[in-house]
């Protein structure tokens, strides 16, 4: 194509294999924070729904799969609203 | 309204989605606000909202995970099947997500009705004397999944509005950026949703 | 550079004939340059409004006690004009106006990369505009709290406060939609040859500003929504009563407008940067350090908003972070002060209006900016929080900053603009009042501040009496100056003489088109192979 989109078809079975993966992460976050972690559920609960944003990002949404700029930028984003709450928390922790 | 008929449209698809992007980004941060927020409250009364989310049913929360992820899939597989030039199949994949869209809906829909038929909604009597923590988790919940729940209807209004492109052969297989978007925008809803769901239904 | 006085046969982008006449012409055109006019008209009409208000808020300060209008008037006064300011003129003026004008051209383009958005955007804006200010007029009474619709007061005031959140919730739309149409531009759309590093540093500036635009504007966007929310169902984020915790407004409403303030100043910066250079014939000092502190402040302007809240309650690790982070940020800006100067080290200059604009900026900048450190310092701003002195403070940035470089910009760009060129004479007549009137009104107030004299009362006690009165006077000067530089640009408009391609000797793309430009810029999409200031 001649309008600087490249092409990239992604096969069918690749998003089967995703979408069970993603099952598989979302039942076993259901599963963990029925267990009594205490402190730790809502870690464990962030770091499964973490994961699994950044498999939807990278195969869902191409990420992997299109320029770099686009995969920079997201991961940019995500440190600016981590930075951000971070800050805030600089108030909420100390206060 | 294009009063200069002359100039060329120039079309530029990686600029299309370039633009796609960064507005997901800007949605992103829309609802980064209401992120800090519950953070903030969350940490300021972790005992209400452990208590508070015991009254959000896990199944509910999980099933509708369960469609997201897979409506998310099947629009993925629609630009899949556009480019292998098969409309007929594109057509199929984009229903079956808006159906799975309009499922969920109905999810919610039940969902809220049963929390607001038990009294607990904004300004409620029986929310008013609960704790201020609950009083909290109650308003943002329903801020939060109301402002996605808007999200998802924009979605499907989108989704077949290029439904109707690809049927009338304006999305084609060499021309189908605007598919990508909508499908893009599908995406950011599943994303969204993948942090509410464990910080609403799986804190307990 | 050949310079030529016949004008291109393709007719300008003013005398266009589309497929609409007359006014209808100009509210649907999707052509830049139309849409950036169509900015500058309804802000010319915004700014007189809320500048009126300015002088009637002064004029009620010129004497102790009630002058001209009591103490609820007062509130709704400087709300307004605060409101109207801020997010009707300031956020949106430079971009709005003078980059959809002239980006694409900078950079070699046709038009933005979404033409019809553009328009949709400027749509917003009315729409918005209108809706924030029917606040004034229906309802229970204006809005008095202040632009920054402090929680809990914004959901307690029996006053009108919902159309005018709602307005400024659709405004900050209009400017993302217009930040999203610059960055796709810049990524897209430049001129063959013109690599990233090749680019003017107006284009530059809009750059960094476009991406705050984008990234900060949706966090207000949502806390706006949350007032709402709360004034209509009680659902309790800011209200004490029922959990909330009214500091955390003031967090979510600085993480947006703080950024806010460098989406004022960046493009002013940017304008400066195109100034001076041409009118000191010489290449801009240091261009790759301009272009690295643009992209700082942008960033490390994220991260310092709560120096508006020393006072508010902060926990002390955030009230020595965000002083240290403050300070931070005025290296780049220091750092862009020198680039200017020196740049004029050694240059054969031309003293025109423009650059004498630029000159002004430079001295109101300086004293905005070392007053924002008086501020930035933790113990001083205990002692000045919510007094004249931060009035005069912000004055000096918002409007000695942006203020001065959108006159210069108009001054500078307009024959491009119009193609005509307008009085000299009177020009620099109206900025000499202008700048005596501003600076008589603001320096007083410092003064003011530091020995007490509260903000937002229309009463004060007798001892700041003096003062006051040398600062209304100054504000009657200031609003005169105005009032010359605007008829001299308005008249001219019909009677200057027509202007040249290149009247100021100009090195960007902008000067190598017809003044005004055609309706598609260039005949031929030109290659760029030079940096942007080369003189030498």
């Amino acid at each position: 194509m001649d309008n600087g989109q490249h092409t990239h078809i992604v096969k069918y079975s690749t998003f089967v294999w995703i979408l069970i993966i993603l099952l598989v992460l979302t039942f076993s976050s259901v599963a963990i924070t029925q267990l009594d972690l205490g402190v730790y559920t809502v870690t464990g609960a962030l770091l499964f729904a973490s994961v699994k944003s950044v498999i939807v990002l990278m195969y869902f949404m191409h990420l992997k799969f299109d320029k770099k700029f686009y995969a920079i930028m997201m991961a940019g984003i995500a440190l600016l609203l981590t930075s951000v709450i971070i800050v805030t928390f600089l108030d909420y922790l100390y206060r | 309204m294009n009063n200069h008929a002359h100039i060329d449209e120039h079309r530029d698809d990686e600029g299309a989605k370039t633009g796609m992007w960064i507005f997901i980004f800007t949605e992103l941060l829309l609802f980064g606000g209401l992120f800090i927020v519950y953070s903030v409250y969350r940490y300021l009364n972790p005992m209400a909202f452990h208590l508070a989310a015991e009254e959000l049913d896990v199944v509910v929360g999980t099933v509708n995970t369960v469609i997201l992820l897979v409506s998310s899939m099947t629009i993925a597989m629609a630009i899949t099947s556009i480019q292998l030039k098969n409309k007929k199949l594109t057509l199929i994949l984009m229903g079956v997500t808006i159906l799975l869209a309009i499922i969920f809906m109905v999810n919610k829909y039940f969902e809220w009705t049963g929390k607001i038929s038990h009294g607990i909604f904004p300004g409620s009597e029986i929310l008013h004397q609960s704790s201020q923590g609950e009083i909290l988790f109650f308003g943002l919940y329903y801020a939060m999944t109301g402002l996605h729940a808007l999200h998802i209807v924009i979605g499907v209004g989108f989704i077949a509005y290029v439904m109707w492109l690809v049927k009338t052969d304006d999305v084609k297989h060499d021309d189908y950026v605007i598919l990508e978007n909508s499908a893009l925008y599908w995406h950011l809803v599943d994303l969204i949703w993948i942090f509410l769901f464990p910080l609403f239904y799986l804190i307990t | 550079m050949i310079e030529t006085h016949t004008q291109d046969t393709t007719p300008s982008f003013l005398e266009y004939k589309g497929r609409f006449k007359g006014l209808m012409g100009w509210i649907f055109s999707t052509d830049h340059k139309r849409i950036g006019l169509l900015y500058l008209y309804s802000m010319l009409v915004f700014f007189s409004v809320a500048a009126i208000l300015g002088l009637l808020m002064k004029l009620e300060l010129i004497a102790p006690g009630k002058t001209i209008m009591g103490a609820q008037t007062y509130n709704s006064f400087f709300t307004l004009h605060g409101i109207t300011m801020i997010f009707l003129i300031v956020v949106p003026g430079l971009p709005a106006v003078f980059g959809n004008f002239f980006l694409p051209i900078m950079i070699g383009a046709k038009d933005v990369a979404f033409p019809k958005l553009n328009l949709v955007s400027w749509w917003i804006y009315i729409i918005g505009a209108f809706i924030a200010l029917s606040a004034q007029f229906m309802g229970d009474g204006a809005p008095d709290t202040g632009w920054t619709f402090y929680a809990p007061y914004s959901f307690k005031t029996g006053t009108n406060m919902l159309p005018a959140v709602l307005g400024a919730f659709i405004l900050g739309f209009s400017s993302i939609v217009t930040g999203i149409n610059f960055i796709v531009t810049m990524h897209r759309m430049r001129a063959p040859g013109m690599n990233w590093m090749k680019m003017p540093l107006f284009p530059w500036a809009l750059y960094g500003t476009s991406w705050i635009q984008v990234l900060a504007t949706p966090i207000v966007g949502v806390t706006l929504l949350m007032v709402v929310l709360e004034r209509t169902l009680q659902i309790g984020f800011f209200d004490p009563a029922l959990g909330g915790d009214p500091i955390l407004y003031q967090h979510l409403f600085w993480i947006y407008s703080h950024p806010a303030v460098y989406i004022m100043i960046l493009p002013a910066m940017g304008v400066i940067s195109e100034i001076i250079p041409t009118f000191a014939r010489k290449t801009i000092f240091g261009y790759t350090a301009i272009v690295v502190s643009t992209l700082a402040i942008a960033f490390v302007g994220y991260f310092v908003w709560g120096h508006h809240m020393f006072t508010s309650g902060m926990s002390g690790v955030a009230l020595y972070t965000f002083s240290i982070l403050t300070f931070l940020v005025a290296i780049p800006s220091a750092i862009k002060i020198f680039n200017w100067v020196a740049t004029l080290h050694k240059a054969s200059i031309d003293l025109q209006t423009p650059f004498l604009w630029a000159l002004c900026f430079l001295f109101v900048f300086m004293i905005g900016g070392l007053s924002g450190m008086v501020l930035g310092a933790l113990s001083a701003n205990v002692h000045l929080h919510d007094t004249a002195f931060v009035v005069a403070h912000f004055h000096y940035i918002v409007f000695g900053g942006t203020g001065y470089a959108f006159f210069g910009a108009l001054h500078y760009w307009y024959p491009k603009m119009f193609g005509r060129m307008y009085d000299k004479s009177w020009a620099n007549i109206g900025l000499a009042m202008f700048f005596t009137g501003f600076n008589t009104l603001y320096l007083p107030m410092f003064y003011l501040g530091m020995t007490g004299m509260p903000r937002r009362y229309y009463d004060y006690v007798d001892k700041f009496h003096g003062p006051n009165i040398i600062s209304s006077l100054g504000a009657i000067l200031m609003i005169v100056g105005l009032i010359v530089i605007i008829t001299n640009l308005v008249r001219s408009a019909r009677y200057g003489a027509p202007a040249v391609k290149d009247p100021w000797k100009g090195k960007t793309l902008e000067w190598t088109v017809a003044s005004p430009p055609s309706l598609e810029n260039f005949d031929e999409i030109p290659t760029v192979t030079d940096h942007p200031y080369k003189y030498e």
